[in-house]
């Protein structure tokens, strides 16, 4: 029996659902590939937020870093960062434990990760002299020929030859329907009514809050590193405190209650960093976004596909990376090989099953950290061993890139772990954690 | 402070990478300008061209493994951001249509030569006429 082949052509119509940064990148890539190949298509991107707007209503939750990693690929792609979205770059970052802390600077001494905000800014925000990372992927999308429809989408079904699409004014045929929502949305109800089965993943709830300091405090108290926080806190898998341009941001990723916040803005170590922080807590805005931790079980189905935290991101760490990756995946597959379920199989699945893979080594490291926070001579092992490689031109900096990659999503969990069980690396821990036996540190100390 | 700039400050002047040098690295303009120049055999230095921001440049060495063919300069002050080679060619090995940019370029800098070489063929084809013609 003959088959027709499913696959985009001249005049085909795509609906993009959710204008975040995988529903903008997807869009954005599709259009790339089918400008070079002369094929016009239409991309229709469902999106009820304009991000150009500060607070809540803008804003996408996220603690607002670009990886190492991303802004090398985007800058590979043709696509510079703007200064008005980045709103700092950073170079370094400082780990901090209950007893030490030690900085690490990034390879070349260049800033090389950016903060950025997600939407129009935080709800006190008094200037709107920025622009967010949404709202820039999004007008780039824009700029090669995406139709931003501001529209919530209520339902979407199959037909026998197409998917229909509709918002409770209207309802649009497509060839392709793409589910970029996020996390944050229950837009999966939607969604399975048409990949026919369970596509929920796994879900945990991070906490955010965006402190107003002025541009000049933020610089004398954080300067270009992010800090991140090694505590042993139970239930805080870490913490991070992100410069930006007039704000800090702080960022806490585990299990976080009531409990898990006092204990963090009152530690030590957190003071330090962030003297009067016990005292201002929350920013004026803050959120609990959910962060996907898991993979839903099915991503695809003929004429159908979901991107970014929707389907897979990557735990703990570097969602906006995982985005544009689902999403240039999909929008490669859609463009050069068919929106069948099976397409997807052969050229979505590899990258998606990739990164839910990686995820497995990912909790196997946070696993190892939640035991190490509890280990003081592992702990002051591994500050030693940072400190010694930071220090020396010649020794490898196989801890401070293990370090570096684990905490800013420069390298997948897999790499960091088989670094970390190499026998040398091993050895050299064993050594910095014996000495800091014989040798106990006597106060907090900072190198 | 430029809190708002990604890669490393250059000053007016300042070299961001020398003809002849081996290339482990290439680098994308983030603000400013940069001036190409190449050193001939004879010793004379001459103008290649200017790179503005988003241009790509250095990633002929990556692919020939040849020393750098000129040198790039920050024409006032520049922000530049590297690429690591390995990095950049793990990436492509992953997803080649990365290198789709490069090869652009790569094309849009034989297709500028091309027309160099011409207008040169041009401008000396006149040149011996004229002669001929005294």
């Amino acid at each position: 029996m003959l088959t027709m082949k499913l696959e985009l052509d001249d005049g085909s119509r795509i609906a993009v659902i959710g204008g975040g940064p995988a529903g903008a990148m997807f869009s954005y890539f599709l259009l790339t590939f089918a400008n070079r190949m002369d094929m016009d298509l239409k991309v229709d991107i469902y999106e009820p937020r304009d991000f150009a707007l500060i607070g809540p209503p803008g804003c996408n939750m996220c603690g607002g870093i670009v990886s190492e990693s991303l802004i090398q690929m985007l800058a590979t792609e043709g696509i510079r960062l703007p200064e008005t979205v980045i709103q700092r770059g950073i170079d370094s970052y400082v780990l901090h434990t209950d007893e030490s802390s030690v900085r690490i600077n990034t390879p070349l001494a260049e800033q090389r990760i950016a903060t950025v905000h997600r939407g129009g800014g935080p709800r006190d925000a008094d200037r709107l002299d920025w622009g967010g990372l949404d709202g820039y992927l999004l007008d780039l999308a824009e700029s090669i020929g995406a139709n931003v429809i501001h529209d919530r989408v209520s339902a979407i079904e199959r037909s026998d030859t197409n998917m229909i699409v509709s918002t409770r004014r209207n309802s649009e045929e497509y060839d392709l329907a793409v589910g970029a929502t996020g996390a944050n949305s229950t837009a999966w109800k939607l969604y399975e009514k048409i990949a026919e089965g369970e596509l929920h993943p796994e879900l945990t709830r991070a906490y955010i809050t965006e402190v107003k300091l002025g541009r000049d405090k933020v610089d004398e108290m954080f300067g270009s590193s992010l800090h991140i926080f090694l505590l042993n806190i139970p239930n805080l898998d870490f913490a991070a405190i992100v410069p930006k341009g007039d704000y800090a941001t702080v960022a806490l990723l585990g299990g976080i209650t009531e409990d898990v916040l006092d204990q963090f803005f009152s530690s030590e170590s957190v003071r330090n960093v962030f003297p009067g922080i016990e005292n201002i807590g929350e920013g004026a805005c803050h959120c609990s976004p959910r962060m996907n931790t898991g993979a839903a079980p099915v991503a695809f189905a003929d004429r159908f596909v979901m991107v970014g935290d929707s389907g897979v991101s990557r735990l703990n760490k570097d969602g906006i990376g995982a985005a544009y990756r689902t999403a240039k995946a999909a929008a490669l597959t859609a463009a050069f090989r068919g929106i069948s379920a099976a397409d997807f199989e052969k050229g979505f699945s590899p990258t998606y099953d990739t990164l839910a893979n990686d995820n497995g080594y990912g909790k196997f490291m946070f696993g190892f950290v939640h035991k190490a926070r509890r280990m003081k001579p592992l702990m002051r092992g591994i500050i030693g061993m940072t400190s010694r490689e930071q220090k020396s031109d010649d020794l490898q900096k196989k801890m401070s890139m293990a370090l570096w990659d684990l905490f800013t999503g420069s390298a997948p969990y897999r790499d960091v772990f088989y670094r970390m069980i190499n026998p040398s690396f091993a050895l050299r821990l064993g050594y910095e954690s014996a000495k800091s036996i014989i040798f106990k540190p006597s106060a907090k100390q900072s190198e | 402070m430029q809190d708002g700039r990604l890669g490393k400050q250059f000053f007016s002047g300042e070299v961001i990478c020398r003809q002849g040098e081996t290339g482990e690295v290439m680098f994308v303009i983030q603000a400013g300008i940069a001036e190409v120049t190449r050193k001939s055999a004879g010793g004379g230095e001459f103008k290649l061209g200017e790179l503005s921001e988003g241009a790509v440049f250095g990633e002929m060495s990556i692919f020939t493994k040849s020393p750098r063919s000129a040198t790039v300069t920050a024409k006032g002050d520049a922000r530049i951001l590297t690429l690591d080679k390995r990095g950049f060619l793990k990436r492509v090995h992953e997803d080649p249509s990365l290198a789709f940019n490069i090869l652009e370029t790569l094309s849009r800098r034989v297709q500028q030569l091309d027309e160099k070489v011409e207008s040169l063929q041009i401008a000396i084809t006149e040149t011996i006429s004229n002669v001929g013609d005294e």
